[in-house]
């Protein structure tokens, strides 16, 4: 295996653990609803309840992709996480929120009363899609730092990574109209995961027809609103310049249509994202025009993980800098000066050989949880 | 803006320093209360008998209150090595990044996955499906902890890495070399045994509360019946561990005095050092000790055991010790037969490392093959010491002695405390001596105790190893993260409110649920 093969590779892996977490993401979505799905406890404690056999596996996710991008993209974990301090710090602050809360709503004694937790879900469910579609976006829009390793040899400054913008972070909230857009798309994408979740359940007589009524109801909205916002993003994102990088000198330049470029210099990853946006709407059309369907989960959350996929590997592949430095544009981070060494990388690629089994264990777990749940 | 500047290195610290601390609080309890409730799960199955099941479940039940504030603490842990250690991160992330991975592949999935069959599978899946999974999320426990032992290990001795002057950062070269760094090895027995101790003292603890208990519960005999098999198991368990623990913690102070003498010293406020060095058993740090090498006594009031320091450390009675100014004027004659090289000399090979990196690179620039090759041959040569080449006065390269002293004789004390205590409980249980009394109380109080003794022995490794995040090679001020102060002080006074909130919400949890019995 050569050098580049495995930086491409390790590229896939962390986008297609990233495309599993927005999926997986149908949980923050259900999150959200927990006081509107219902006016009864029970309907609220069943959603909590299928929820929390399901959040460990999000968060999870979310902790193994944060290792993952450490192990194979360093440069990227000590630029951005020591940078975007506040991005990340609120990220993390809503997660701890979310781990707590499944175990303490429930129990007695636990201070706050169980409805503060149940909003802490909510937080979670709606800052988590958002954040993370924001910070995603900065992989297309960019962000403020400086990467010098000559610092190292000055003695009493010898830091690498520099962030050049006092908001640490937040800026990206601001600095470009796509990476709110992002944001948006993430967020309908969980609640429009998150109907299709719970009509699945109402199919299993988890939930009463009022319910289902009821989400069917908001699933039209939400689907509306995700495929408004996804276009518009689409439309941004397929005109906009990008960071090229030139593979024989290292050099970054300013590339017009970047993007678009990337799309059609590379067919199959096009083809992932057609495949998977087809996906994301059969699932959602099919449930809402027909009675009987309740597998649009499945549909909607495969499809949107190739869509996510397909929209990681065009920001890193291609000879693409991932993470654009707007300060500096030869500081911007490519798969090839930010991994980590050879030998490394060829290491994990065996460990990454497992990543099958533990998805295969973890399907055949939530199977056995799911089907004895319906009898 | 200072990099240099104490105060962000001293937050930084601070921040990482409670996170772990508050992490250390809740995992312990996980790897050792899930030991023991997997047994008696075990016990189940194999006897078919339905208390067990019962037992089992309560004690499952506060598993998984004390897991979850676990889970959330290790998440902000994880990212804080990005978000205040960038430097680092970049230095190490080639070795380091790599069990990190592995953790979150092999080791968390299987944790988080299994944990809800076991809540959730009960009358689902088949007895011994559950019981599987039950060990199944132990284990995952137990090796994510493995994983982020290597690493830690590596930092304090760094193997199986060269230092690439291109990338400039170390790159592995032996993913072996790192994985079973005998360190590492140790580190993972003592650090999971302490666990098991602290879930020991915990059912021990609770069961003798429930015993007192019971009299006010509606199933009185149930609760006296199942709380004395649960401290049975408890007793006997963390009767094994504390042993374990004693007799890896004697090869952990090997380590230190091969890998880390300046920790060692520390430890037993050793300043100057001796053939046949004594272990202090009691003593005081003396707080008009102003510097290294003047001629005040470092430790008051002590009792100590001669020769015993050079035994625990070196297997020989008359091995020498070097204590702290030693260590900083060099000179002596190490366990490999060299010379110790004296501060002033580690911080020159430091620099000479430093500037060959310099030079390699511009001869880089201008295409100049040979002088590489010459600047990389210096570099090599004195890489060794590269860390030193920020530092500046040798006070620096001294920890916390008082903290880290005091901190290491305590853990010792409590790890025998707990053999006398698990001891007697299990004479008393043999004897059916057993009965609901005040003394009971008694073991409710060392519950905490298992919980500083374990705190005490991160104090040790973790102060005791200041400045270096790596061993020699970086210092805290060059790993740090440029972040303003306010920003990290920021950060931690919200960190440390909602840890706090978080940790007082449990324990009113686990108490409330305690009470109700089994
Ligand atoms: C005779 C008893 C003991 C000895 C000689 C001993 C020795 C040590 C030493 C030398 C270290 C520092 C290791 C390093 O820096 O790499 C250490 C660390 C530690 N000790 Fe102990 N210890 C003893 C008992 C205990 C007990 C009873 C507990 C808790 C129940 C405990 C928990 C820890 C923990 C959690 C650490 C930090 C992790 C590590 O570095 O291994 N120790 N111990």
């Amino acid at each position: 295996m050569t050098y580049i093969f495995l930086q491409q590779y390790w590229w896939l892996i962390v986008s297609l653990l990233g495309a599993i977490l927005v999926s997986l993401f149908f949980v923050q979505g259900g999150q959200s609803v927990i006081l509107s799905l219902s006016k009864k406890e029970e309907d609220r404690v069943k959603l909590i309840g299928l929820l929390g056999s399901k959040w460990e596996i999000t968060f999870t996710t979310l902790v193994t992709f944060g290792g993952a991008f450490f192990a194979s993209f360093p440069l990227f974990y000590s630029t951005s996480f020591g940078g975007a301090y506040w991005a990340w710090m609120l990220l993390l602050l809503c997660f701890v929120l979310q781990a707590v809360s499944y175990e303490f709503q429930k129990k007695k004694g636990n201070l706050f009363g169980s409805t503060t937790y149940r909003v802490f879900l909510m937080i979670n469910g709606l800052l988590a899609p958002i954040l993370v579609g924001v910070v995603v976006g900065t992989f297309f829009t960019g962000a403020n730092f400086t990467v010098s390793k000559e610092q190292i040899y000055d003695l009493s400054n010898p830091i690498i990574s520099v962030w050049n913008s006092p908001w640490h972070g937040l800026e990206a909230l601001w600095s470009s109209p796509l990476n709110l857009l992002l944001g948006a798309v993430v967020l309908f994408l969980s609640r429009v995961l998150a109907m299709l979740y719970i009509l699945n359940r109402a199919k299993n007589k988890d939930f009463d027809d009022a319910v289902a009524k009821k989400m069917k109801k908001r699933l039209w909205i939400y689907s509306v609103l995700f495929v408004f916002h996804f276009l518009l993003f689409l439309y941004d994102l397929l005109t906009m310049s990008g960071y090229a990088v030139n593979p024989s000198t290292s050099e970054i330049f300013i590339e017009p249509y970047k993007y678009f470029h990337n799309f059609l210099q590379m067919p199959a990853v096009s083809a992932i994202l057609l495949v998977g946006v087809v996906l994301v709407l059969y699932g959602c059309l099919r449930t809402l025009f027909s009675k009987k369907f309740g597998s649009g989960i499945w549909f909607a959350g495969s499809g949107a993980i190739l869509a996510v996929l397909s929209l990681l590997l065009v920001a890193g592949w291609n000879n693409t800098a991932y993470y654009p430095s707007l300060t500096d544009p030869q500081s911007s981070l490519t798969i090839f000066n930010s991994s980590s060494s050879y030998f490394t990388l060829n290491t994990m690629f065996y460990v990454s050989l497992l990543v099958p089994f533990v998805i295969a264990y973890i399907a055949y777990t939530w199977k056995v949880l799911a089907r004895k749940e319906t009898k | 803006m200072d990099i240099l500047s104490t105060s962000l290195v001293d937050w930084s610290r601070a921040q990482f320093a409670l996170t772990a601390m508050y992490h250390w609080l809740f995992v312990p309890l996980t790897l050792g209360l899930g030991i023991i409730m997997s047994i008696m799960e075990s016990v189940y199955v194999v006897k078919k008998d339905e208390k067990w099941k019962k037992i089992a479940k309560f004690w499952m039940m506060l598993f998984g209150i004390n897991f979850a504030v676990g889970v959330a603490t290790g998440l902000i842990l994880e990212f804080e090595f990005g978000t205040n250690w960038s430097n680092y991160s970049w230095f190490v992330g080639d070795i380091f990044g790599a069990p990190l991975a592995i953790e979150g592949i092999v080791a968390f999935f299987l944790e988080a996955t299994f944990i809800s069959i076991m809540y959730f599978g009960w009358d689902k899946v088949s007895k011994r499906f559950h019981l599987a999974s039950t060990w199944l999320t132990v284990f995952g426990a137990t090796i994510s902890a493995y994983w982020i032992l290597v690493a830690n290990g590596w930092m304090q001795n760094p193997t199986g890495m060269t230092f690439n002057p291109d990338t400039v950062r170390n790159e592995m070269n032996d993913f072996w070399a790192v994985a079973f760094n005998p360190l590492s090895v140790n580190k993972f027995f003592h650090t999971v045994l302490s666990g098991w101790v602290v879930g020991g003292l915990f059912v021990v603890g609770v069961s003798a509360y429930l015993m007192l208990r019971a009299k006010r519960l509606a199933n009185t005999e149930e609760t006296q019946d199942f709380a004395r098999k649960s401290m049975w198991i408890g007793a006997i368990f963390g009767l094994v561990a504390t042993i374990l623990v004693c007799l890896t913690g004697d090869t952990s102070s090997e380590n230190v005095a091969k890998y880390q003498p300046m920790k060692l010293a520390a430890m037993e406020g050793l300043y100057e050092g001796k053939a046949g060095a004594e272990l202090i058993g009691f003593g005081i740090v003396n707080p008009s000790k102003q510097s290294y090498n003047d001629s005040v006594k470092p430790v008051i009031c002590k009792v100590a055991f001669p020769k015993m320091l050079s035994w625990l450390s070196f297997g020989s009675m008359d091995a020498y010790v070097p204590g702290i100014r030693n260590i900083i004027d060099g000179g002596y004659t190490t366990p490999d037969g060299g010379t110790a090289v004296s501060f002033e000399d580690k911080v020159a090979h430091g620099k000479e490392a430093n500037e060959a990196l310099k030079n390699y690179r511009i001869a880089k620039k201008n295409g100049d093959i040979q002088e590489m090759a010459k600047q990389r041959a210096i570099m090599d040569a004195h890489f060794k010491y590269f860390g030193y080449s920020y530092l500046e006065n040798p006070e620096q390269t001294i920890p916390n002695v008082p903290l880290t002293f005091y901190s290491f004789h305590l853990m010792v004390a409590l790890g025998g405390l707990f053999i006398i205590v698990f001891a007697v409980v299990l004479w008393m249980l043999y004897r059916k001596k057993m009965k609901p009394s005040k003394w009971l109380y008694l073991l409710v109080f060392c519950i905490p105790l298992g919980y500083i003794a374990g705190q005490a022995g991160w104090i040790v490794a973790e102060v005791g190893r200041q400045p270096w995040t790596i061993q020699d090679l970086l210092p805290v001020q060059a790993a740090v993260s440029k972040l303003d102060v306010s920003s990290v002080q920021t950060t931690f006074w919200i960190f440390a409110s909602l840890f706090t909130i978080l940790l007082a919400a449990e324990l009113t949890i686990m108490v409330k649920q305690i009470k109700k019995g089994f």
